[in-house]
């Protein structure tokens, strides 16, 4: 099959590459681009461990197109941490002791960022709404939720 | 392999694409892209439009039409559909609500498909590239589209916010597959007798249905538990409720009357 021009910024750079047509993006990003943070579990659209946040937007990379992506901004787990130092939702997801087998992760962390940027001091019941697509077969969910709201603690701290 | 997407400026021209045989129009993918995945070999190709009008949402007074890409997520924020929020917030966790259009929403089989037994409720028209259907025709003949080329738009009267009720069970909360949905448009009188009513089931048979004796087992009477008990005596009548891995289909008719009696009397 022929492969078609995709342009579109990738946790901040701008990346131009050849796909096959109908490719998703889950499967550009892992295999194309070398961006193995977002997690292949159901690939139906249930587990979110390969949610991604397009534009501004939660979304599951397992759905969507590559080519639907040409000039939107990407971001994926891989790009939170900044020069070493990791994003708070990271931070706190790790001092937290929530990872547990932490195949869930990423997407948690991109399901927690999301809410975050547009809510940034939410509820517990915002934090369990945010993360009800994503599935966590640890059972792992207060850890998760406690972390996230922790995150926001600290976001707020830091800000005041 | 992966299938080739092939992208028209307007619905017209994917109308026309998609008659060719195939290939399946794409919306936000949460259909057919899942299916694809699944192996769906009836699938050859993806159709879309990127057509911005297919995203819009327009009020106008008590009319609203909402653009058949326009998704749940959308729907939920826009301020001017606040009482029809709870149907749009059913669907899904927020990765899918800022994925599942409407469109979409009307072709998802049983138990998905929660936004679309609101709109039978509210008696939407849904418009399509050649033709506008009532939504009780439209699903009945859902998998035939020829004559009618790809749904555009959807647009239905906003309900008062006392008129319209929904409601979802899920074992899984916030988020959980349906064991089934009811929305209701009830309208009362001066005496709060029931003038009229519209009542669309979720899970009681492959999509979306209207429980048309219970519409009229409901009309003139009051909404108390005496005046609701012949309605909640038929509810079930005509349906045939799915069976899955969230409940069997006795299961759910079983439970239907009862969460029907709550919605009624909440």
């Amino acid at each position: 099959m022929a492969r078609i021009p995709v342009q579109f910024r990738l946790n901040g750079d701008d990346r131009a590459e050849f796909i096959e047509s109908g490719t998703t993006l889950f499967h550009a990003l892992r295999d194309t681009m070398g961006d193995m943070s977002p997690k292949g579990g159901c690939h139906q659209g249930s587990c979110g461990a390969c949610s991604v946040i397009i534009d501004g937007e939660l979304r599951l990379s397992c759905l969507t197109l590559a080519e639907t992506c040409e000039g939107a901004e990407i971001e994926t787990t891989a790009g939170l941490g900044q020069d070493g130092v990791l994003h708070p939702v990271q931070r706190a997801i790790l001092d937290g002791f929530a990872t547990q087998c932490g195949f869930c992760t990423p997407g948690m962390v991109m399901a927690a960022k999301a809410l975050l940027d547009r809510t940034p001091n939410p509820s517990r019941e915002d934090v369990v709404e945010a993360i009800s697509g994503n599935i966590c077969r640890c059972t792992g969910y207060e850890p998760i939720i406690a972390a996230v709201l922790a995150a926001a603690r600290s976001n707020s701290q830091n800000a005041g | 392999m992966s299938l080739a997407l092939s992208t028209f400026a307007s619905a017209k021209e994917a109308s026309v694409a998609l008659n060719e045989g195939g290939a399946h129009y794409l919306g936000g993918g949460t259909l057919v892209v899942r299916a694809v995945n699944e192996g769906d070999i009836a699938i050859t190709g993806y159709v879309r439009t990127t057509d911005p009008a297919l995203t819009k949402i327009d009020v106008s007074g008590q009319r609203a039409r909402i653009g058949a890409s326009a998704t749940m997520a959308s729907i939920a924020r826009c301020l001017e559909l606040e009482t029809i929020w709870r149907a749009a917030k059913a669907v899904g966790g927020p990765a899918i609500r800022n994925m599942a259009t409407v469109g979409g929403n009307l072709f998802a089989p049983a138990p998905y498909g929660d936004f679309t037994v609101a709109l039978l409720a509210l008696g939407a028209t849904v418009h399509c590239a050649d033709a506008d259907l009532s939504i009780d025709d439209f699903l009945a003949d859902r998998d035939n589209s020829s004559g009618r080329g790809i749904v555009t738009a959807v647009s239905f009267d906003i309900p008062a916010a006392d008129s319209f009720r929904f409601l979802k069970v899920s074992r899984v909360k916030p988020k959980g597959v349906s064991v089934l949905s009811i929305a209701t448009i009830i309208d009362t009188d001066a005496q709060g007798v029931v003038a009229n009513a519209r009542i669309g089931l979720g899970c009681m048979a492959d999509r979306p249905i209207r429980a048309r004796a219970a519409e009229a087992a409901l009309k003139g009477q009051p909404l108390t538990k005496d005046g609701i008990a012949q309605a909640v005596a038929v509810i079930g009548e005509g349906t045939d409720p799915i069976t899955d891995p969230i409940a069997s289909g006795w299961y759910r008719g079983e439970v239907l009357p009862v969460h029907f009696s709550r919605l009624l009397l909440s």
